[in-house]
């Protein structure tokens, strides 16, 4: 375990950006959000960030090759670009969570190069949650706010930054780190992780249980008349997919420029109406059909396919966003209640 | 605090389930904490009892939701409208879109809704609970012991501390007094942005409208966006697309989504009070509310149902919008 | 990173030749711009095509995986890319990635049977690779019948195909169908459901059912009532597509991905799906 005075923590960030790109919270008009680390930037510990760091391992929007067309004639070109080291600061449990989420999908043969290539340069450097909100349950999920997991792991108290790396990638940021650090042991830390999981346990979500949900549990809720009800005043916008840390549904498209077409993709919405819409029909036409592919996708399909795993990491962001403030707690909690009846 | 609570709503909406005069009731119904209600129709007086509330935390607008519920309802919607909502349902009656015979309004009166995110910038996040009591909001947090007193000035939604009108325009009964349409000096905001200089308006655009993320919220809430199908959801228009393929294209949507509804944006800002990203949309279609005003004289829309919008309503003696309101760099 | 093999990074082909088929589809011929077939693929897969600037679209591999110059694809007219496509000549280059999805269980399940083909319209297009790999392999199935109906008989796809080569091969049974009379057609007229309930097949047989979704559920229906079990018949399923493996999210039915666990699903295997396709 290291410990770094909070005195010494700009210090530490402007060595890291010195060597690559440094991500991290800071408060904007909107609230805290990742941005690249400068001179100047104040680092903010809010919980949680408005976005999560999603965009920074698959952008909402990315191009992913090049056309030359002449005539008849294609001219495919490769835009790759070999991805650099990078780090990211502060991210919290659920988003490092969301991550490992993300890597089921994009990781998982044929794997995405575009956002291996990224997740391979990322170092993560998570940190405990002193001040969750009442809109977090990552605990449901089976998610530990005051011990993430992450390259390297953090404990903030009063006066300083604990550190303890996790892997091989999270050594390279503590060589970074390595002048501003001094050795500890886990006594500091250890009561912080203590104080964390007291509040963690008190929270108004607390008790929201999962054991309703999971993989083979389609025919159980598929036909729910819960469906109605809850999607009935869905404005349909993609706001809680924009924002959910696991959401990873894209659209590929293609814009001409001068001389030529890329091609890029960018994040998509199931909740959208023309998501699945064909030439010939759409097999989603309704907003309820719409509403319920998302939580049936979170909660049943995505643990079906996935060792039970759920795609929701309890970040509570659909909760804060959602504009009419409809969300997956609130589905869970009617779809459970009709199931104990 | 609002001047009609819940309770009062409730018994109306019953007795008017069970006289047969409405089949549904479209109100807001509690959530998980204090704050965040969600629009929902209740067709029976014990789903009214268990959940339908009115409160601070009330700011949806209902009436968007009126142009699907009284084409599909059977018999009469009960409607709850605040003052600046039946600005949205004259507008849409304007309009042809929703069935007037299928809906029940009832006006009910409003004092300015709370806004969660206002709370959150004086108390911090966590917020464990909300009472609304007379003097004041009184916010108990995750982690003081010691409530936090917001007053209800302090908590109102930005668009609240602009109100245009505490008048309901349209309502078939009215809980409570009638009100006054207000002087809001909501132009004044505008007035600041026509004061910047055109590079400094643009950098302000600029660094709002980056921060979209084409969530389509704005739109998909607006009561004035009302297409069956909107131009940007369309496969077949050429400009469908969910995120930009360069920062340009989000301007583009909201500027020309803001050219779409100028004469018949109410202001009513539920763009604004929807947005995740916290871009103060409604300046745009207040801006353009400002020069109609100015072109064509005052015009409200929704004031009543059966006035003609200035941008659809030609005559000889119109100006030339660029003589009256001058835009953009001086190319003389 | 060029190293990192990315399948949504497509390969150049050329389109050598455009068959007229009926009056709304054409078969396009596509090899690489070597002349060679653009890659390998199992009867029943499907590639990605795209027009850079018009869009990309997911397309069943018509032509037969034991063809290894060249690969074929009968595309109907419908959609953006589609319509671009039919405008298309000999020399057009296109793109194209592949193949995706799970494959008809020729080598196994299929061995050693008999085999029921039913098409209507276009549904033949993915019925016929698979076809044509057996009567390749003519050896390794039984007695194939195929039942094909379409509008009219200027509807029928590879019309050409199936009278020269199709119904002169041995214990190969071709029944053909159009839905209403007309003046140069001797053949049966009515619709494949009942034409098939007609024809009355023995149940000692895997059928292969594709068309469009009205005829699916009639003729499955029909087959079941002439006894066959749904364990017995396969079929596909097409939703929207965009990646091709199971990643953007918008082909899924319940838990299956259309793009990676089908478009091949044995009709028993749907019935454990949710009824959105």
């Amino acid at each position: 375990m290291l410990k770094c005075n909070l005195s010494q923590l700009d210090n530490l960030f402007a060595a890291v950006a010195e060597a690559m790109p440094l991500y991290l919270p800071t408060q904007g008009k909107n609230g805290a959000n990742y941005t690249k680390w400068q001179a100047g930037a104040v680092w903010s510990n809010t919980c949680n960030t408005q976005k999560g760091p999603k965009d920074l391992f698959f952008p909402q929007s990315e191009d992913l090759m090049a056309f030359k067309t002449q005539g008849k004639t294609i001219e495919i070109i490769d835009t790759r670009n070999e991805a650099e080291d990078f780090a990211v600061f502060g991210v919290r449990a659920c988003d490092v969570k969301s991550l490992e989420i993300l890597d089921r999908v994009f990781l998982s043969e044929p794997k995405d190069s575009y956002y291996a290539s990224r997740r391979e340069h990322g170092i993560i450097i998570s940190l405990a949650c002193n001040r969750p909100t009442e809109n977090c349950f990552c605990g449901s999920f089976g998610i530990d706010a005051s011990s993430p997991n992450g390259d390297v792991t953090c404990w903030l108290t009063e006066d300083a930054l604990y550190l303890r790396g996790n892997t091989e990638k999270g050594e390279k940021f503590m060589a970074l780190a390595a002048p501003f650090v001094t050795e500890c042991d886990d006594t500091a830390a250890e009561a912080q992780k203590e104080k964390i999981q007291k509040i963690m346990a008190r929270l108004p979500l607390a008790d929201l249980k999962t054991d309703a949900f999971g993989g083979g549990k389609t025919e159980e809720f598929f036909n729910s008349p819960q469906w109605a009800k809850l999607s009935e005043s869905c404005l349909g916008c993609g706001t809680c997919t924009f924002v959910c840390p696991t959401c990873q549904c894209y659209d590929i498209r293609d814009y001409k420029t001068n001389d030529g077409v890329v091609r890029y993709r960018c994040w998509d919405s199931c909740m959208y109406s023309e998501f699945t819409r064909m030439a010939h029909g759409n097999n989603r036409n309704s907003q309820k059909e719409r509403f319920r592919q998302r939580f049936m996708h979170k909660l049943v399909y995505f643990p079906e396919n996935n060792d039970g795993v759920f795609s929701c990491v309890g970040c509570g962001r659909c909760l804060a966003k959602c504009p009419i403030s409809m969300n997956i707690v609130k589905v869970m909690k009617a779809l459970e209640g009709e199931q104990n009846g | 605090m609002q001047t009609v609570n819940t309770q009062t709503l409730i018994e109306r909406a019953s007795a008017l389930l069970q006289d047969g005069t409405v089949s549904a009731v479209l109100g807001w119904k509690r959530g998980e904490f204090d704050y965040d209600m969600t629009p929902a129709v209740f067709t029976t007086a014990e789903e009214l009892a268990a959940g339908f509330v009115y409160n601070d935390f009330c700011g949806a607008n209902l009436s968007k939701y009126l142009l699907k519920k009284t084409r599909e309802i059977q018999g009469k919607i009960l409607v709850f409208l605040k003052p600046c909502d039946t600005y949205s349902f004259n507008q849409l009656l304007t309009e042809h879109r929703i069935h007037r015979e299928n809906a029940y309004v009832i006006g009910v009166p409003c004092s300015g809704m709370a806004d969660i995110h206002s709370i959150r910038k004086i108390t911090g996040e966590g917020i464990a609970r909300v009472e609304l009591t007379e003097g004041g909001l009184l916010v108990h947090t995750l982690y003081d012991d010691a409530p936090v007193a917001v007053s209800y000035e302090d908590a109102m939604a930005d668009r609240c501390k602009t109100c245009k009108s505490k008048k309901h325009v349209a309502y078939d009964e009215l809980l409570g007094e009638e009100g006054d349409v207000l002087d809001s000096h909501r132009f004044d905001e505008v007035a600041k942005l026509e004061a910047m200089t055109p590079d400094e308006r643009f950098a302000f655009w600029q660094g709002e409208l980056s921060r979209c993320i084409r969530c389509n919220a704005c739109r998909d809430v607006c009561p004035a966006c009302t297409c069956e199908k909107c131009v940007f959801d369309n496969p077949d228009s050429g400009v469908e697309n969910k995120a930009p393929g360069g920062d340009f294209e989000e301007k583009m949507f909201h500027i020309i989504r803001a050219f779409h509804v100028a004469g018949r944006c109410t202001d009513c800002g539920e763009c604004s009070r929807v947005c995740p990203q916290d871009i103060p949309l409604h300046l745009l279609n207040r801006k353009f509310i400002s020069d109609i005003n100015k072109t064509y004289g005052e015009y409200q829309a929704g004031e009543t149902a059966d006035q003609r919008p200035p941008l659809v309503n030609f005559t000889q003696n119109d100006p030339e919008p660029s003589d009256v309101v001058k835009g953009g760099h001086d190319h003389a | 990173m060029a190293e990192l093999n990315e399948t949504l990074i497509p390969v150049v082909g050329v389109i050598t030749d455009v068959r007229i088929d009926t009056p709304d589809i054409k078969t396009f011929r596509v090899v690489t711009p070597e002349g060679k077939k653009p890659f390998d693929h199992r009867p029943g897969q499907c590639a990605m095509l795209s027009i850079p600037g018009v869009g990309e679209a997911m397309f069943s591999i018509t032509s037969s995986p034991t063809n290894t110059e060249f690969m074929e694809f009968s595309i109907k007219k419908c959609g953006c890319v589609t319509q671009w496509l039919h405008a298309a000549e000999a020399g057009q280059m296109v793109t194209v990635r592949g193949p995706y999805g799970k494959p008809f269980p020729v080598d196994d399940v299929f061995a050693g049977h008999d085999l029921l083909f039913i098409a209507g319209g276009v549904g033949l297009a993915p019925l016929r690779s698979v076809i044509n790999y057996c009567r390749h392999h003519r050896d390794r199935y039984g007695k194939i019948d195929i039942v094909y109906g379409s509008r009219s008989k200027e509807d029928l796809l590879d019309y050409q195909e199936i009278v020269n080569e199709w119904q002169n091969d041995e214990n190969v049974h071709v029944h053909l169908t159009i839905d209403r009379e007309q003046a140069d057609w001797d053949g049966h007229v009515g619709f494949v459901p009942n034409y098939v309930k007609e024809l009355g097949f023995d149940t000692n047989k895997v059928a292969v059912l594709c068309g469009p979704p009205i005829m699916i559920k009639f003729t499955l229906e029909g087959l079941c009532a002439l006894g066959f079990d749904k364990t017995q018949i396969y079929t596909t399923l097409e939703l929207r597509m965009k990646c091709g493996v199971g990643k953007c999210g918008r082909c899924n039915v319940g838990a299956k991905y259309v793009c990676k666990d089908g478009p091949v699903f044995r009709c028993d295997e749907l019935d454990e799906l949710p009824g959105e396709y």
